[in-house]
């Protein structure tokens, strides 16, 4: 018998069913052939399985991968457009010196961002993600044997352009970073609320074009705390290279973070 | 579309799950939601079709739990309700708040044969 309202067609298919977590408790234990001796032989199987299981579980093998190698990955999302990829050239162009840089590139097709950030002289692997409109744990971890990793590294995911589906596939990444330029507007972490839930870290780019463009700053900022409220931001201008300081700065911080407790 | 590779998800989790508790069909298979999850309803229910084609639930109907979105408030304390990631505390206004349930995406039952 329905545990809602005690109804007993318990054939609720494709219909949603509103229940609490206390009450949906009462859903669980229904037997449909109760009293149906001529039924067939069907039976109920309980269980817990989320539905990121798989990704999830190549997602902790990835982790473990870059804790005992030293290597720092950043999962780097946005919409099409939001300059991901220039950032990350501008940033191996200063870091480069420092420690040793790789890159996957995620997009649907073409090898353009990759050849873009190997003529910077760092390693980079393409991902072609075909109709796919993310990157997941499994592939992450066919491209990082490919790729061959230095130790003591930083490795820069970058994500297909998508500012919805990205947000729920763990790569196995210390971080995802959130990109988001002044020429999209202000209110998108309320408008894709799942990213920006999900990233540490929000990078507010293009702040150069900030004087052509209907973009307030203190909305978006507040936005962004609205759903996350523990996320950090920092803004700068890829291109022009203002206030790029904080973000490479940041990145050496987390990265002798990470070789510190590497070489224990 | 990421409801898509969650399908195939499902699909590879029936066709693991009929290996080891021995069953060549399922008849439904009942998935719990939350509120606040990133799962749109009607895409999943929409590819569902697709991606089970050939498979041991070509013929499987879906069932939706919804799991209703809740927080409690880092200021207050107490729980309130959420429908979406950026509500604010019901009680005090404060937008701190601490996802309690409402992210689920889970299967919790099939009926199977």
């Amino acid at each position: 018998m329905c545990g809602i309202c005690g109804c007993s067609d318990m054939s609720f298919s494709g219909k949603f069913i509103p229940v609490n977590k206390a009450n949906a408790l009462l859903f669980t234990s229904y037997d449909s052939n109760q009293g149906d001796e001529s039924a067939d032989k069907s039976r109920l199987i309980q269980m817990e399985v989320d539905l990121l299981d798989k990704n999830n579980s190549y997602a902790a093998k990835n982790r473990l991968y870059f804790q005992e190698h030293g290597v720092f990955v950043l999962n780097l999302v946005s919409s099409p457009g939001a300059g991901k990829t220039t950032l990350l050239v501008e940033t191996i162009k200063i870091l480069k010196d420092f420690f040793p840089i790789a890159v996957i590139e995620g997009d649907q097709q073409t090898q353009h961002d990759a050849d873009r950030i190997r003529a910077t002289g760092v390693r980079a692997l393409q991902i072609n993600t075909g109709r796919a409109c993310h990157l997941d744990a499994q592939g992450i971890g066919v491209a990082v044997a490919k790729l061959g990793i230095e130790n003591n590294s930083f490795l820069a995911i970058e994500n297909v352009g998508n500012l919805v589906c990205p947000s729920a596939f763990d790569l196995g990444e210390a971080h995802k970073v959130v990109v988001l330029s002044v020429t999209e507007g202000d209110d998108k972490p309320l408008k894709y609320a799942d990213m920006f839930y999900a990233a540490d870290l929000m990078i507010i780019n293009k702040i150069d074009l900030l004087p052509y463009v209907d973009f307030n700053m203190d909305r978006c900022i507040t936005f962004a705390r609205q759903v996350n409220p523990s996320i950090h931001i920092i803004e700068l201008s890829a291109t022009k290279g203002d206030n790029f300081d904080e973000w490479t700065n940041w990145l050496r911080v987390s990265m002798q973070k990470v070789i510190k407790s590497h070489a224990l | 579309m990421h409801e898509l590779s969650l399908l195939e998800n499902v699909r590879s989790i029936l066709e693991e799950h009929a290996r080891s508790q021995h069953f060549q069909a399922v008849e439904n298979i009942t998935l719990e939601i939350g509120a606040l999850s990133c799962v749109e309803l009607e895409a999943l229910t929409f590819a569902f079709e697709a991606v089970m084609k050939d498979s041991l639930a070509e013929h499987a109907e879906l069932t939706f739990k919804r799991i209703e979105g809740q927080g409690r408030c880092f200021e207050c304390g107490q729980l309130t309700p959420m429908t979406e990631l950026y509500d604010v505390c019901t009680h005090c206004g404060h937008f701190r708040l601490e996802i309690v349930s409402g992210l689920e995406m889970k299967i919790t039952e099939l009926k199977v044969r």
